[in-house]
């Protein structure tokens, strides 16, 4: 029997408290560029962008340090904050935050240099960093209630960069974001503290928001885990954004100023998907296993709906948007698998989505700021004017698309193969799905980038060496992820395969039939179960 | 000596990111020698891994090279990994060869074209593609490949972007191909649940040990020709292929003729140990094949364009193929898409070359008497012209003799696909007749004054550009400016020598599988350990079936020289309208996704934007209306809303939550 027990230890000999590093960093530079003066616009952005670059650095430190064999949590910090309530500050990584840590430190700086925020740099710059360690803070913390604070704090720098450095309707875009979120990790609290209080009754031992020792101890009934299991499940459908509760997400993004739509979507909602895996799956998995119908169902729909919807879209950059509610449905179908591919493919794709739908946010940015305008109608011929900038468009479209060779391609395979093992039927009809990727991209890249460009078209700027060196690591990390995407899934695997193992240790009625080849097949129906599951 | 087949991929892989890294700098012609110099020395590293296949003995002829793991996640596992076996080899020696030529004439035919080297760059991006698909040693690396040619394909179809036409039609061409790859997916899917692997040697191994049963062995052919039909171009999908003649004629030869489209006969011929325990999938094969045969040639007979009708007899070409494999003819299959690739790049580049030498022209009715002004075309087109209308000896005359043996022996419904079969080789003797008549002889319509008034185009005729700078020449009805005493050229060497070398091969490709004998079926006994061996009747019927195809080979060039070279008989006798509009397949499809399919999309995006975001938004309007009416605890801010109802809501369910005892 594989371990089911997600242990935390294993500091892998990095002598100081690194996780803590990566998140504190950003907010320290937040204080710093409180200090500074407000009329030294290149001074401002410089610091935010060392300050990024410096956490940037220590997660991909962190990657180097990772040690792959590992399932459990490494890089553990874990400090007393308010003792009576067992509530710690308690951080770590395994396979499955890994990459979204590394995701964050690149793409924050990415989207710092990107910016280029009109008026008060400073606080924009400001509220960047804060979003950062928030966003850093969400996937290390460990302790329930240290997750919620860093949950809710990404919150609040998003609604200022939204409502203050946004476009036209950015106020109302703003408020809808933050009402919708905010609905949703309501209910979330009043889970977390509804599994404390239970967990701690039941087993008899005092109150911990400890995610392991929750998670290992299984201490609430079936019925009140489904409930509890709903009101996280609200709270982070909100932020994937599952249909019918995503109506928040192009308003968002395409409100939002370049930086803030990259972030929202490379980051933001994989804080979604990432609570589903950490918090839904881990702590309820018999739950999960009840629900997974209904989510493998949203996500399907997710998928469909997000791409016919995005083909009619008139706006470039709400067309990336509602693109986004398609590929985070095959994130949700990957995860609601169960099973090895599905997972890992899901949380590939999380970092894929992040890298492509990121890049097309920032490529999108580059047009308004040339043009003014992100109606496709008012665009055409563009690749005749700026070949560089179409070049870089369609291999982050075909990416995006999940043309094989790019990196799309891998996340997408293993989500539809895991949701096609597990789920037959919903597997077959998200596979559909790829076709309408196909549909709504290069129809909207004939558009804008085809044809004979007119007027302002014509004159259009390629890219400069600044823009281009801002896509250059994307790009490269799209083909490299593409090609040989080995190293990103040697380091999930192990903690998906745990996680796995423990569904499989606590849900009665869960299975995972075993696929090998085996051309001489005898007696292989060995596959071995383990009677534990919650008690009733 | 087989260690080398990781060459044969490498090279138009180094092609191309050196024509990325330095290919605007090295520019017109250095760039396009470099391209066609990879491609030629993957053709010789080709020819090496073949000799050393060829001696070894015939059980030991499979070669494996895996080069790294590409994925690995819990019992899925892929490698990069190549399989050099008779099957891929074969593949791979013409389309490096066939590869070479054309990138060879292209120097020619994209001369002054300002995006050059970028054109370099997609080919020999397609090149590598096309050769792992090929040698893939797996289905998802074979996948790898297959979307890496329907990639390079949109980027080439749309290659003079500046004109909208052939950016539709590059998108078109990817979305329905992308409906095929769906069946691709599926397929994958379901083999890899069944047995636990997607590497075709253990695929053979599952079928020997009978892993792959019935039900699931139909339903994985069925899935996998799914794939087939979109980038082969059969029906129902095969819409895509006459709009792809958009891009420049080299691709069309290279890509819509000779090596992409006949993917899907490979990828099934790779299947055919699952095909062969598929029941009644092969049924469904060879009628879709032998109908999509016979519906395009039937379209062709009415196509005005010099491509179209090109590209119709390429989809009904590759109906043939299917019919073989239908009928279990795999080595048929395999026989007649190396002799088509020969006759029909032959073909498409001695019409590019005509194009060439008309100033940019398709349109055949503005052709005519070409013959005395381009003879090295002319020659060599009509080398191709009675190789593709099955003339013995020339090479098509053999392999599809082989394909209309073997439906006359299929036991379910055999004779009845022979007699579809016979009557389209009927209809493609006459319309590549046709063709040959209306371009290089009779009258020189360029120089009427009556021939300058276009016609409306069919089907779109979508006209080309090679060599020019975008839109000034982007019309058919450029005619007008050309001069009274204007004179078609023959092309340069560069487009010539191809034309030569692809004659030759046209001619004599039948040698590879002759049917004689059984030790001159070269090719059926090369490719034997890969496909199935296959029996198609003895001598005196397969003479006598011979003698009927050579028969209405020639009543099909008789009867196109009575209606068009002493035009006896008014030629709307044959160019029905229904052939013209190519019975209304595309038609329907256009109308139907423009008007109830874009009315569906429509109203999605209305139920979104109204319903989904209306009810959020009523709810919210509800709530700041009942805030009006508490005015004594507004405060203006929805925010302190939210949060007064969050705590609120916290505390009341933190309270029941805690008495649900389970």
């Amino acid at each position: 029997m594989p371990s089911a027990v997600i242990a935390a230890g294993a500091t892998n000999g990095v002598g100081f408290p690194l996780l803590t590093c990566i998140v504190a960093l950003p907010a320290l530079g937040a204080a710093v560029l409180a200090c500074l003066p407000r009329a030294r616009g290149d001074l401002l952005k410089l610091v935010a962008v060392l300050f990024a670059v410096a956490s940037g650095a220590l997660s991909i430190w962190m990657l180097a340090e990772f040690d792959t064999a590992f399932d459990g949590f490494q890089f553990v910090s874990r400090h007393q904050w308010i003792e009576s309530f067992g509530i710690s500050w308690f951080l770590g990584v395994d396979g499955i935050s890994l990459f979204l840590v590394v995701l964050s430190g690149v793409m924050f700086p990415i989207a710092l240099v990107a910016a280029s925020p009109k008026q008060d740099q400073k606080s924009f710059y400001a509220w960047m960093l804060l979003l950062m360690a928030g966003s850093m803070g969400a996937f290390v913390a460990l302790d329930l209630l240290l997750f919620f604070v860093f949950f809710e704090i990404v919150l609040v720098p998003m609604y200022f960069l939204i409502g203050m450095w946004g476009y036209g309707n950015r106020v109302y875009a703003a408020t809808k974001f933050f009402l919708f979120t905010m609905l949703g990790s309501a209910l979330m609290l009043v889970g977390i503290l509804a599994l404390v209080i239970l967990t701690s009754s039941n087993t008899g031992q005092g109150v911990t928001f400890d995610l392991v020792e929750l998670a290992e101890a299984q201490g609430v009934g079936l019925v009140a885990a489904r409930w509890i299991f709903v009101s996280f499940a609200l709270a982070f459908a909100v932020k994937v954004p599952l249909f019918p509760v995503h109506t928040w997400l192009p308003d968002a993004h395409t409100e939002a100023p370049t930086a803030g739509s990259v972030i929202l979507a490379a980051i933001m909602l994989k804080l979604g998907t990432y609570g589903f895996l950490r918090f839904g799956l881990y702590l309820f998995p018999e739950a999960t296993h009840w629900f997974a119908p209904l989510f493998l169902t949203l996500g399907v729909v997710g998928i469909i709906y997000g791409a016919v919807v995005a083909t009619m879209q008139r706006d470039l950059k709400r067309l990336v948007a509602y693109s986004s509610v398609a590929h985070l449905g095959f994130i949700v179908i990957g995860i609601f698998a169960l099973n090895a591919q599905g997972l890992e493919g899901g949380v590939l794709q999380m970092v894929n989505h992040g890298l492509s739908t990121g890049a097309l946010f920032i490529l999108v940015g580059f047009i308004y700021e040339r043009r003014h305008t992100r109606e496709i109608s008012e665009l055409g011929g563009l690749q005749k004017s700026a070949p560089i900038l179409a070049g870089v468009f369609t291999v982050v479209m075909l990416s995006s698309i999940g043309v094989p060779g790019l990196n799309g391609f891998v996340g997408e395979f293993l989500s539809l193969l895991g949701a096609f093992r597990g789920a037959r039927w919903w597997g077959a009809v998200a596979t559909l799905g790829v076709v309408l990727a196909a549909v709504y991209l290069l129809w909207a890249y004939q558009r804008v980038f085809h044809g004979s460009p007119e007027g302002e078209n014509a004159r259009l700027r390629d890219l400069s060496l600044r823009e281009g060196l801002i896509m250059v690591p994307l790009v490269g990390l799209i083909v490299f992820i593409g090609v040989y995407p080995r190293p990103v899934l040697a380091r999930i695997e192990p903690s998906v395969d745990a996680l796995v193992a423990h569904v499989d240790a606590h849900v009665e009625d869960f299975e995972v039939e075993e696929i090998v080849f085996d051309p001489l097949p005898e007696g292989n129906d060995d596959a071995e179960h383990d009677e534990e599951g919650g008690e009733d | 000596m087989e260690e080398l087949v990781w060459l044969i991929p490498t090279l138009p892989l180094a092609g191309f990111l050196l024509l990325v890294a330095f290919g605007r700098r090295m520019g017109e012609p250095a760039a396009g020698w470099l391209a066609s110099a990879m491609m030629a020395g993957s053709f010789a590293a080709t020819v090496v891994v073949f000799a050393g296949l060829f001696n070894e003995p015939e059980s030991h002829r499979i070669f494996t090279q895996s080069l790294f793991t590409w994925i690995a996640v819990d019992g899925f596992e892929v490698s990069v990994g190549l399989l050099a076996d008779p099957l891929s080899i074969t593949m791979a020696l013409f389309v490096t060869g066939v590869g070479a030529l054309i990138h060879l004439y292209s120097i020619g035919y994209m001369h002054g074209d300002k995006d050059f080297s970028k054109f370099f760059i997609y080919m020999n991006l397609f090149a590598f593609s096309m050769l792992v698909l090929v040698l893939a040693d797996n289905l998802l690396l074979t996948f790898v490949g297959w979307e890496g040619v329907g990639t390079c394909s949109y980027l080439l179809i749309s290659f003079w972007f500046t004109d909208e036409q052939n950016a539709v039609a590059g998108k078109k061409a990817f979305v329905t191909n992308r409906l095929g790859d769906v069946g691709f997916m599926l397929g994958t899917f379901v083999l890899w649940t069944t047995i636990g692997s997607i590497n075709y040697l253990d695929i053979d191994a599952a079928v020997s040990a009978e892993l792959i049963a019935g039900v699931t062995a139909t339903a994985i052919a069925l899935l996998f020709f799914i794939a087939a039909t979109g980038k082969s171009a059969q029906i129902p999908l095969f819409v895509w292929l006459p709009d792809a003649m958009a891009g420049p004629t080299p691709v069309s030869a290279l890509i819509h003729a000779a090596t992409m489209v006949a993917a899907g006969v490979f990828l099934l011929v790779r299947m055919s140990p699952v095909l062969h325990e598929a029941a009644w999938a092969n049924d469904v094969i060879a009628w879709v094949g032998v109908i999509t045969a016979f519906v395009a040639a039937t379209i062709a007979v009415a196509q005005n364009d010099i491509k179209k009708v090109l590209a119709f007899s390429t989809i009904s070409q590759l109906g043939y193929m299917f019919l073989a494999i239908g009928t279990g003819a795999y080595a048929a299959a395999m026989f007649h898409m190396v002799t088509h690739a020969f006759f029909k790049a032959l073909l498409f580049l001695g019409a590019g070359s005509v194009i060439h030498g008309m100033d940019d022209r398709q349109d055949m009715r503005v052709m005519g008497g070409l013959s005395k002004f381009m003879p090295l075309t002319t020659i060599t087109f009509l080398v191709g012209w009675l190789a593709i209308a099955g003339v013995p000896p020339f090479s098509g005359f053999w392999s599809k003799d082989e394909i209309l043996a073997s439906a006359w022996a299929f036991d379910s419904g055999g004779a009845a696909l022979w007699v579809i079969g016979l009557v389209t080789a009927l209809i493609t003797a006459f319309y590549m007749s046709r063709q040959v008549i209306m371009v290089f002889y009779g009258r020189p319509h360029w120089r009427d004054e009556t021939a300058r008034t276009p016609a409306p185009a069919s089907l779109s005729a979508a006209a080309e550009n090679p060599g020019g700078d975008g839109e000034a020449e982007l019309d058919v009805d450029g005619l007008a400016r050309l001069p009274a005493d204007y004179q078609p050229h023959e092309s340069p060497w560069q487009m010539t020598v191809p034309l030569v070398f692809l004659s030759l091969l046209a001619v004599v490709g039948g040698v590879l599988n002759l049917p004689f004998l059984e030790e001159l079926a070269l090719l059926e006994n090369w490719l034997e350990p890969v496909t199935l061996p296959h029996e198609a009747g003895s001598g005196a019927e397969l003479w006598a079936l011979a003698s009927a195809a050579t028969a209405i080979a020639l009543i099909g060039i008789g009867s196109a020289t009575v209606i068009y070279q002493r035009r006896r008989v008014s030629r709307e006798l044959v160019e029905r309208r229904l052939f013209s509009k190519g019975w209304y397949v595309d038609i329907f499809y256009s109308w139907f996704t423009g008007h109830p399919g874009r009315r569906f999309f429509d109203a999605i995006r209305w139920f979104d934007e109204k319903v989904i975001d209306g009810a959020a938004n009523g709810v919210a309007g509800l709530v700041r209306r009942s805030g009006t009416a508490l005015r004594s605890l507004q405060t203006g801010y929805v925010r302190n809303y939210a949060l007064g109802v969050a705590f609120g809501t916290v505390l009341l369910l933190v309270y029941f939550i805690t008495r649900i005892q389970v």
